[in-house]
């Protein structure tokens, strides 16, 4: 990476966190409902960036939500896993040349996107729930809190990214 | 040698995954027993700092609704001061002489959730104004939570709408016991099980804690009664209690120090090891 996308991401790291603890986290959309913007630091981290980096970014950006939100390790644990099993979702979402392409997120295919980022947030929520509730007993909750979480950070990630790509 | 040494190379992204997903499943399960850790906590500095920032800019939107319930809460005051001072012959002793069983700490809400199913509170004051754990918590309206996390200037508490908060209230007309806990379902709703049934129940009942243990005293107010259902075998009823505090929009609380907790505990431990 060069010296100006590694001060973009670090930037980003940072404010995503900010807005993630300080806004998003106090939505409650119908009680129970908030959306994941953090997710985005994830999803667009270069797609042949080193990838031990980002297993352990997506630990300290997880860990970091964790600590303003008294959660324990739950947010760690689900970002860890998206982003270890993230180049089996680019190679599912966008064919197995994904390294090679020169392909950016913003100007890849609508429907391509859409499924990346889909299996991303839906893994994502649903290790997030399954932590959070820790109770076999509750996973109606589990589900319904993944889907209705999961259809509203789609969107807000969906339109984050449209308002701030690059047009060239 | 070489070839373990290959071998971690090849797979070190799987393995770092391993380490770092175990540490935090690791955190998680810490997290769900009642005394956690000191590090994932928003009582540190500097979560705790930015929270206080934060608060500082938001208490000004709720100033008027504050002011209404502090005047609210003098008027009350006044109300049984006057009244103790009409019925009480000992009036006239030095009431400063007197300490009471239980010492009262005022301290701000910096940071509150209410839409998880294990919450926890952040406030501005920690162990350098002599907060420590199993502290209650109060508002002027009843009862939030247990301390269970301090740092020098933060502490965090658990919430009454936390699945592993179980405190011990009663009926306030007839004493008996039962245990408050949360079904996760409406933060102003909270389910008092296992009262007996024999217990004679009306809706809109007042509930108060049950002075059972030495983290709160008898009477603080809880809530009333909403409904009621009976069990299956019938041996106890399950109570939904409206909350008297609003648990989505709290900000001065009261910590209560129990001064004589230390000698119950000295005491509850001799008899163990008399046994």
């Amino acid at each position: 990476m060069q010296n100006k996308e590694i001060f973009i991401n670090i930037l980003r790291f940072i404010i995503l966190i900010l807005i993630q603890v300080f806004i998003l986290n106090n939505i409650n959309f119908l009680g129970f409902i908030n959306p994941y913007l953090y997710l985005l630091f994830i999803l667009i981290f270069p797609f042949k960036g080193n990838k031990t980096l980002l297993i352990f970014l997506s630990f300290l950006l997880g860990l970091s939500i964790d600590i303003f939100g008294d959660s324990g390790g739950i947010h760690a644990a689900a970002s860890v896993f998206i982003a270890f099993i993230r180049p089996l979702f680019l190679k599912f979402s966008f064919g197995v040349s994904y390294e090679y392409d020169t392909i950016k997120l913003s100007k890849s295919d609508f429907v391509k996107r859409l499924i990346y980022i889909t299996l991303m947030v839906v893994t994502h929520h649903f290790i997030l729930f399954s932590l959070e509730i820790f109770n076999t007993d509750h996973i109606l909750l589990i589900l319904k809190s993944t889907l209705f979480s999961s259809i509203f950070s789609i969107v807000l990630l969906i339109t984050t990214m449209s308002l701030f790509s690059r047009k060239s | 040698m070489q070839q373990i040494l290959f071998f971690f190379i090849r797979n070190k992204n799987f393995l770092l995954f391993c380490v770092l997903f175990l540490v935090s499943i690791g955190l998680t399960i810490q997290s769900h027993s009642y005394h956690q850790n000191k590090f994932i906590t928003s009582a540190n500095f500097l979560s705790g700092g930015l929270y206080s920032y934060k608060s500082d800019i938001t208490d000004y939107f709720n100033l008027r609704s504050e002011n209404n319930q502090l005047i609210e809460e003098n008027f009350r005051m006044r109300e049984r001061l006057e009244f103790y001072k009409k019925n009480s012959f000992l009036a006239n002793i030095d009431s400063s002489s007197i300490l009471s069983k239980y010492h009262y700490i005022p301290a701000k809400v910096i940071n509150n959730s209410f839409s998880k199913t294990k919450n926890k509170i952040t406030i501005d004051e920690g162990s350098k104004k002599n907060i420590g754990l199993d502290m209650g918590v109060i508002t002027s309206k009843g009862i939030i939570g247990i301390v269970n996390n301090t740092s020098k200037n933060y502490a965090t508490i658990q919430s009454i709408l936390n699945t592993n908060s179980q405190i011990n209230a009663k009926l306030k007309s007839s004493n008996h016991f039962g245990s408050l806990v949360w079904d996760t379902k409406n933060p102003n709703i909270v389910q008092l099980i296992e009262i007996p049934r024999l217990a004679p129940l009306m809706l809109g009942d007042t509930i108060v804690t049950g002075g059972k243990s030495t983290i709160f005293p008898e009477g603080i107010l809880i809530g009333t009664i909403k409904d009621f259902t009976l069990l299956d075998d019938e041996s106890s009823y399950t109570l939904n209690i409206q909350l008297f505090n609003d648990m989505t929009n709290l900000n001065h609380v009261y910590l209560i120090k129990n001064r004589e907790r230390e000698e119950i505990k000295l005491v509850e431990e001799g008899e163990k090891d008399a046994e």
